[in-house]
């Protein structure tokens, strides 16, 4: 079996003395969708973020395409092609929508501008329409598009999407998981994805983690933790209903 | 008839009881506050003691001027906020859009002739002057503030290295002002990445304390550094500029020599004027011509989010700094413009006031905007010359107008931000591919 694309190795991440990452493990091959699920503070956030180098990890190692990026400052993670969808989608609201995806091709060829811009926009079509306007007047599902958009215009070899389905009515947040699927059947695209939206995250994931309190407590493949009974009671609605209606 | 009278009075006596009581308690506020500034004096006796003299009357005047003040507020607008926004904008906001767009050729047309028009107007040129100098240190610190977010409260520091550096380096070595130039501009850039190394982490606030205090660092080592600078005795008899080497004289080989014209003092001023004018222009190409590169479009994201520009492969530690350092130079430029216009100078004109001035240029013209900077430098230091009469309460006045700016437009008199990319350029090209 090939090394993994990202492999990340007993990482611990400190808060000043609060370690919210308590030796963390986690493998994503390439052209997989691997998601992660927890609750609010388990370490979701801090694991993708400590991926991309800010805050460092305090101990263990994050590795990418066999290069060790775990001391690499965050604007030279994103030069290797690493692309992230940060928590809180951090689009530039008084820049327009065109003017946020040149900012995301920062690091790509500019002669492939027009082309990835034409990519981008057959696959989020609403942006397409909205090109001049502020970043910042857009609906909360168009600032999510445009977040992914953009940092799909790096050409990624790996993207990062923290929680894309945050805050977006189940209509969008459908649109934005089949995009996902998309880009993945289509261009091949490894995807790591954290999600609370577990039920959707699972069904779309190759593989899934589970992280509870800063540790890894499950993992398997996307269909194997849809059954896991702790999964349902813990992070699926209804599972719980579902589960006493068996006993 | 009778019913909608009732109710009007019905309506209006609450609205008298509030503005009354509003009233008395602002008058009482202001008694308390301005009991001892305004209406205890101490003076020094015939003795060399001090005494205490009383200034009862204007201090009730004072009262009165306020009770009646808020009085009158509450009875026209109520208690809420005035809805200046909803009451002056509507004409005048329409006229300065389609202003706008003929706004920026028609003053530029306006500046070039100026000479000409005013030609014998001393005055009037030096203002013109002035202003221009104003108007590029705006355009200079635009970079800083505006386009790269960054507060910079010590771009004064940035004016004096020029200033200085072209006073001594024209002294010491003979050196002519186009060879000074670019070092002035080149040493002041130095100090804007000297500056920028520590305050790099910095942001806001902290970043604003930082460089207010890098400003009077700059200000006390040249007052205090007597063997290089004067101290507060400053550089006189710096070299005047010449005319790409001849002089404005009336020697013989001087510029009106040359040309042919009979000598007038004018020439020199006419010549300055020209001369930052041009500089002014420059910083505005520069800035236009930043903006459209991938360093200006950094800057702009980094002023919207700095942890995203990162995650996007954006080194936001030599954006800084170029922001910095070119903000500098065209600082350090207008510096060795005035060191050359004024034949002298000293600490005395790189206080904070400056710095302070600068900005307020910046943020009422409108961060980020080239048009908004050149108008509130022309206003601002226009309005200083209107009011000079007034010395006494042009500060006053200055400061209800920029509240009352600030409340009606406060992203500055121009605030809408012109995008670097259109669509064309990218879209067209797409659709031909197609």
């Amino acid at each position: 079996m090939s090394p993994p694309l990202l492999a990340v190795r007993g990482v611990k991440t400190f808060y000043g003395n609060i370690m919210a990452l308590k030796g963390v493990d986690l493998d994503v091959c390439e052209g997989e969708i691997v998601t992660l699920i927890g609750a609010n503070g388990a370490g979701k956030s801090t694991l993708m973020m400590t991926i991309f180098g800010n805050p460092r990890a305090g101990e263990g190692s994050v590795v990418f395409d066999g290069r060790d990026i775990t001391q690499m400052p965050s604007h030279e993670i994103a030069r290797l092609r690493i692309a992230q969808s940060p928590e809180g989608r951090r689009i530039f609201p008084r820049m327009t929508v065109l003017e946020n995806l040149q900012m995301g091709a920062t690091v790509a060829d500019p002669s492939h501008f027009e082309d990835d811009l034409r990519r981008v926009c057959a696959l989020f079509p609403l942006l397409d329409r909205r090109m001049q306007q502020r970043g910042g007047t857009l609906s909360g599902g168009e600032q999510q598009m445009l977040a992914i958009a953009r940092a799909l215009m790096s050409r990624p070899r790996l993207l990062l999407l923290d929680e894309p389905s945050l805050g977006l009515a189940p209509m969008l947040s459908q649109q934005i998981f089949r995009a996902i699927r998309e880009l993945n059947t289509r261009d091949g695209l490894t995807v790591f994805l954290v999600e609370q939206n577990a039920f959707h995250a699972l069904k779309l994931a190759h593989r899934g983690y589970v992280i509870v309190n800063g540790e890894i407590t499950l993992s398997g493949s996307g269909r194997e933790l849809l059954e896991r009974p702790e999964v349902r009671a813990a992070y699926l609605e209804g599972g719980r209903r579902e589960a006493a209606g068996g006993a | 008839m009778t019913v909608p009278n009732e109710a009007a009075t019905s309506i209006r006596t609450p609205h008298l009881l509030i503005a009354l009581k509003d009233a008395t308690l602002s008058g009482f506020v202001a008694f308390g506050l301005f009991f001892f500034l305004i209406g205890l004096r101490s003076e020094q006796g015939s003795t060399g003691a001090l005494e205490i003299s009383t200034r009862f009357q204007t201090l009730a005047l004072l009262v009165a001027a306020v009770f009646a003040g808020t009085f009158l507020r509450t009875l026209a607008f109520g208690r809420g906020p005035i809805p200046i926004a909803g009451a002056v904008p509507a004409s005048v906001t329409d006229f300065l859009a389609s202003a706008g767009r003929f706004a920026a050729p028609a003053l530029l047309i306006f500046a070039l002739l100026v000479p000409v028009l005013f030609y014998q107007n001393r005055y009037l040129l030096d203002l013109g002057i002035l202003v221009l100098t104003y108007v590029m240190l705006g355009w200079g610190l635009n970079i800083v503030v505006g386009l790269a977010g960054l507060l910079d409260l010590g771009y004064v520091a940035f004016y004096a290295v020029g200033a200085y550096s072209y006073a001594l380096l024209a002294t010491h070595f003979q050196l002519s002002f186009w060879i000074c130039l670019p070092l002035a501009g080149i040493l002041a850039a130095f100090w804007g990445i000297l500056l920028g190394f520590p305050v790099l982490r910095l942001r806001g606030d902290y970043l604003a304390i930082v460089t207010l205090a890098f400003g009077e660092i700059i200000r006390l080592v040249l007052l205090n550094w007597q063997s290089l600078t004067g101290g507060p005795n400053g550089i006189s008899s710096i070299p005047r500029p010449s005319f790409f080497g001849l002089p404005f004289t009336e020697a013989e080989g001087s510029f009106a020599s040359t040309f042919g014209l009979e000598y007038s003092a004018t020439h020199r001023v006419v010549f300055l004027f020209y001369l930052i004018l041009a500089l002014a222009l420059l910083t505005n190409w520069v800035t236009i011509r930043l903006r459209r590169l991938p360093i200006g479009r950094a800057w702009e994201a980094m002023r919207e989010d700095e942890i995203a520009c990162r995650s996007l492969g954006i080194n936001t530690t030599t954006t800084k700094l170029t922001a910095f350092a070119i903000g500098a130079m065209f600082a350090g430029f207008a510096g060795s413009f005035f060191a050359t216009r004024q034949g002298f100078i000293s600490p005395e004109s790189f206080t904070f006031g400056e710095s302070a001035l600068v900005l307020a240029i910046v943020v009422l013209g409108g961060m980020g905007s080239q048009l908004g900077v050149a108008i509130a430098a022309l206003v601002m230091l226009g309005g200083f010359e209107l009011f000079r009469e007034f010395q006494l309460y042009r500060m006053l006045v200055f400061g209800g107008a920029m509240v009352l700016i600030m409340v009606w437009r406060p992203r500055g008199l121009v605030s809408t931000r012109e995008p670097s990319l259109r669509l064309d350029d990218g879209k067209a090209a797409a659709q031909d591919a197609k």
